[in-house]
C-alpha cells in the first residue's frame, strides 16, 4: 500500500531531483500513474511498491518506506515495463537503479546472495567468485587454438569477451568451446582477452551498485584500449546491453554484437556447413535484453531454422511478449529474496510454458538460462520432455562440432 | 565509548596455497590477501556499538598484504580513525611480536574497548587476542558472538556459546579486549561509490612502533599438503569372519600381540 505523504516539513524531493538529472530521467515527470507497469511486470503481484507507486513516492517527498521495502530488489530486468509504459518512461534502466542506488547510499542492505555477488565482481572480477587466473580453464585441451591477445598481442577482427558464467561455470564451458569451433570453422580472425577479461558490470549497474560498475568500466576500457580489433562479440546479452546503452555514458562507445545477430549476419557461409539434421521440436526462448530490450526476434529465429531436421514451435507468449526467465540484471541472485516475499521463479513459470508447445528442445540465447531453465525443468518436472540447449549447441551439432563427437 | 579494532590481512584462499622451497613457509609470494574474517565481524561490531551509544572507532592493521583497500573500505563503513603500523617484511609477524606492536599502538588510544577476531585462518591457535590482552594488561573474552551496550557505561554485555548449546551473557567491565566470532549483524555491505570516494578523502595515521621481531616463536619444521593415504580395506563377511579379520589386522600392527 502506498503510504500517506508525511507532513510538509519532512518533504525531500531530493531524490526526485536526482531522477530527473539523469540520462533519460526526464520522463517520469510525465507519468500519469495509470498502473500498466504495475500490472505488466510479471512480479509486480509481489511489490509493495511497483514502479507506479515508487513514481509517486519520489513525487510527493517521501521515498523512506520504499528504499526499506523489499520491493526495492524484486525487479530482474526485463523491461516489459518500459516497452508497455504509454509515456515511454524508460523505468528498467532509469527509475529501479535509481532507487536501488538511493537505498545503497542510505546504507539500505541488498539481500545477502547480491552482497556476495557484489563483492565477488568488486575482488575478482567475475559473479562466481572464481580465481581470476582460472579465466581460460574453459578452453583447457580444446582442439582450435585461442588466441590469448593480452599474452600475443595483434590486431584481429573480434575480441571475443567469454563472460563470466560461460568462463567458469561447468555447464557453460561447453557452450564456450562449441562457439570457439564455430568461430575457428567460419574462418573469423579473433581473439580472447584471456585472464584480463572482466565482467563488463552488467548487473551492478542495473542493481544501483553505480560505484562498482563505474569501477569495472575503467578497468575494461584500458584493457580495451589497449588492443585493436573491430568489435567486440559476446555470448551474455546483458553485458551485449550494458556495451550498448552504459558504456558511452563514460565515454566508451565500441561496437558490439550478442552473438546471434554476429552469426545470423553470417547465415550464407553457415548454411552449407550446416549438414548434419538435429531431429528435433525446438521453441526459443527470447532472452530480455536483445529480443524485447533491442527488438532483435529474427536472428535467433533464422539460426535455428537453417539446421537441418529442426521444426520450430512458439510460445503462447514470445518476442516481445515472452516471459522473462528471472535472471536478468542480478536476478541470478534474488530467486531466495523473491520467493520470500510472494514472488515466484518465474524460470519455473517459463519451463512450463516451454512444455506446452510440445517441443522436445528449449533453445536458449544467453549463458544464465542454460542452468536457470534446467533447474526449473527438474523442479517442475518436465526434464523427461525437453532438454535446454543453447543455439550455439545446435548449430555445433549441425555441423559436427559439437562436444559429444569430439570427445 | 572508544573502541579500537584490530585488522589483519589473511592469504585469499581463492587461489592455491603454495608451499615455499625452504619447506617450512607458504610462499606468499603469489597470494592475494584479504581481510580476516572474524576480524570483519569485530568491525561490525564495534560499529553497531558506536552507533547504539555514540562514540568512536579507531581501527589499527599492519602495513600488510591488500591493507590500503581494507582500510578504505573500513572508513566506508565508518571507522573514524586508520592507524597503520608500517611492516617491511614479507611475511607476517607471529602471534607475540604482534601482540607488542598492536598492543604498543592501542596503548597510546586509552580504549574503553578492544575488539580483535578471535582467530585467523592462517594463526596457530587464535593466540593473538589473549596475548595482546595479556601485554595491555587487560581483561580478555573470547569467541564472542555479539556484543550489547550494557546499563551500566562501565561494562558491556558480551554473548558466548559453550559446547552442548550452553550461551552465557556476561557483564565485561570495561577496559578489556574482545576476541570476536561473530558480530550482532552480518558485516554490513558498503556501496563501492562510498569506499571510492573514502579513497579520495580518507588519511592513515602512520604510528612506527619500537617493538622487535621476536626470533623462534614457534619452530615450524615441516608445512606439507594433506598426504594421501591407502585405502581403506572395507571387511565383508560374516559377523565372525569381520571379527576374525579385525583381530588379525589389530595383530598385523602390533596392537595386540
Amino acid at each position: 500500500m502506498v503510504q500517506p505523504p508525511a507532513p510538509e516539513a519532512e518533504l525531500d524531493l531530493s531524490f526526485l531531483e536526482h531522477l530527473l538529472a539523469s540520462p533519460d530521467g526526464e520522463p517520469i515527470l510525465s507519468c500519469m500513474q495509470c498502473g500498466t507497469c504495475s500490472g505488466a511486470c510479471p512480479l509486480g503481484h509481489a511489490m509493495e511498491y511497483p514502479p507506479r507507486a515508487m513514481i509517486l513516492q519520489a513525487r510527493v517527498g517521501d521515498m523512506s518506506p520504499v528504499l526499506s521495502s523489499p520491493s526495492v530488489w524484486m525487479c530482474v530486468g526485463c523491461y516489459t515495463c518500459t516497452l508497455r509504459c504509454p509515456r515511454e518512461i524508460d523505468l528498467t534502466d532509469t527509475l529501479w537503479p535509481a532507487v536501488r542506488d538511493e537505498a545503497l547510499q542510505k546504507g539500505m542492505q541488498p539481500p545477502a546472495e547480491l552482497q556476495t555477488a557484489f563483492q565477488n565482481l568488486y575482488m575478482y572480477g567475475n559473479v562466481l567468485g572464481q580465481s581470476p587466473r582460472k579465466r581460460l580453464k574453459w578452453a583447457d585441451g580444446l582442439d582450435v587454438p585461442v588466441l590469448d591477445l593480452t599474452k600475443n598481442p595483434q590486431p584481429v577482427e573480434i575480441i571475443w569477451l567469454v563472460g563470466c558464467y560461460p568462463s567458469y561455470y561447468p555447464r557453460n564451458q561447453v557452450v564456450s568451446r562449441e562457439f570457439a569451433r564455430i568461430l575457428t570453422k567460419l574462418e573469423v580472425s579473433w581473439g580472447v582477452l584471456g585472464v584480463k577479461e572482466k565482467s563488463l558490470g552488467d548487473c551492478d549497474r542495473l542493481f544501483g551498485e553505480e560505484g562498482l560498475f563505474e569501477t569495472l568500466v575503467e578497468s575494461n576500457n584500458e584493457l580495451f584500449e589497449r588492443h585493436q580489433f573491430k568489435e567486440l562479440i559476446l555470448l551474455d546479452p546483458h553485458s551485449f546491453r550494458a556495451l550498448q546503452q552504459f558504456y558511452p555514458r563514460y565515454g566508451v562507445d565500441i561496437p558490439a554484437q550478442h552473438y546471434v545477430t554476429y552469426l545470423a549476419e553470417r547465415i550464407d557461409q553457415l548454411r552449407p556447413l550446416l549438414q548434419k539434421p538435429v531431429n528435433a521440436t525446438v521453441t526459443y526462448h527470447d532472452n530480455c535484453c536483445v529480443g524485447r530490450r533491442c527488438a532483435c526476434f529474427d536472428a535467433p529465429r533464422e539460426l535455428l531454422e537453417a539446421i537441418p531436421g529442426i521444426s520450430l514451435v512458439e510460445m503462447a507468449r514470445n518476442k516481445d511478449n515472452a516471459l522473462c526467465c528471472g535472471g536478468g540484471g542480478g536476478g541470478m541472485w534474488l530467486d531466495a529474496h523473491i520467493t520470500e516475499h510472494g514472488g515466484h521463479r518465474l524460470s519455473d513459470e517459463r519451463i512450463r510454458q516451454a512444455a506446452e508447445t510440445g517441443a522436445n528442445v528449449l533453445a536458449v540465447s544467453c549463458p544464465y538460462e542454460l542452468s536457470r531453465f534446467e533447474d526449473s525443468a527438474k523442479v517442475v518436472g518436465v526434464d523427461d520432455q525437453l532438454v535446454v540447449r543453447d543455439i550455439i549447441e545446435l548449430l555445433a551439432e549441425s555441423m559436427g562440432l559439437s562436444e559429444k563427437e569430439k570427445t | 565509548m572508544k573502541i579500537v579494532v584490530v585488522l589483519r590481512q589473511v592469504p585469499d584462499l581463492i587461489e592455491p596455497l603454495e608451499i615455499a622451497d625452504s619447506g617450512t613457509a607458504l610462499d606468499l609470494d603469489g597470494a592475494s590477501f584479504l581481510l580476516n574474517e572474524s576480524d570483519d565481524h569485530a568491525l561490525e561490531q564495534a560499529l553497531l556499538l558506536k552507533e547504539s551509544v555514540g562514540g568512536t572507532v579507531t581501527v589499527v592493521a599492519l602495513d600488510f598484504g591488500d591493507v590500503d583497500n581494507t582500510l578504505y573500505a573500513a572508513a566506508a563503513k565508518g571507522a573514524d580513525q586508520i592507524i597503520k603500523i608500517p611492516w617491511e617484511n614479507d611475511m607476517p609477524p607471529g602471534p607475540r611480536t604482534a601482540a607488542d606492536m598492536y598492543a604498543e599502538v592501542i596503548r597510546a588510544q586509552e580504549a574503553d574497548l578492544v575488539m580483535i577476531g578471535c582467530q585467523a585462518h592462517d594463526e596457530l591457535q587464535g593466540a593473538l587476542g589473549s596475548i595482546m590482552a595479556q601485554t595491555l594488561k587487560l581483561p580478555y573474552l573470547g569467541v564472542i558472538r555479539g556484543v550489547d551496550p550494557s546499563e551500566d557505561p562501565a561494562f558491556v554485555e558480551a554473548f558466548k556459546e559453550f559446547p552442548g548449546a550452553v550461551k552465557a551473557r556476561m557483564e565485561v567491565r570495561l577496559p578489556a579486549v574482545l576476541g570476536v566470532l561473530a558480530a550482532n549483524e552480518p558485516p554490513r555491505y558498503v556501496p563501492v561509490s562510498r569506499i571510492r570516494a573514502a579513497t579520495k578523502s580518507t588519511e592513515f595515521e602512520e604510528r612506527e612502533t619500537a617493538a622487535e621481531m621476536l626470533d623462534q616463536e614457534i619452530t615450524i619444521t615441516r608445512i606439507y599438503a594433506p598426504e594421501v593415504g591407502e585405502r581403506a580395506e572395507m571387511l565383508e563377511g560374516s559377523e565372525s569372519e569381520v571379527a576374525e579379520r579385525i583381530t588379525e589386522i589389530l595383530l598385523e600392527r602390533g596392537v595386540l600381540k
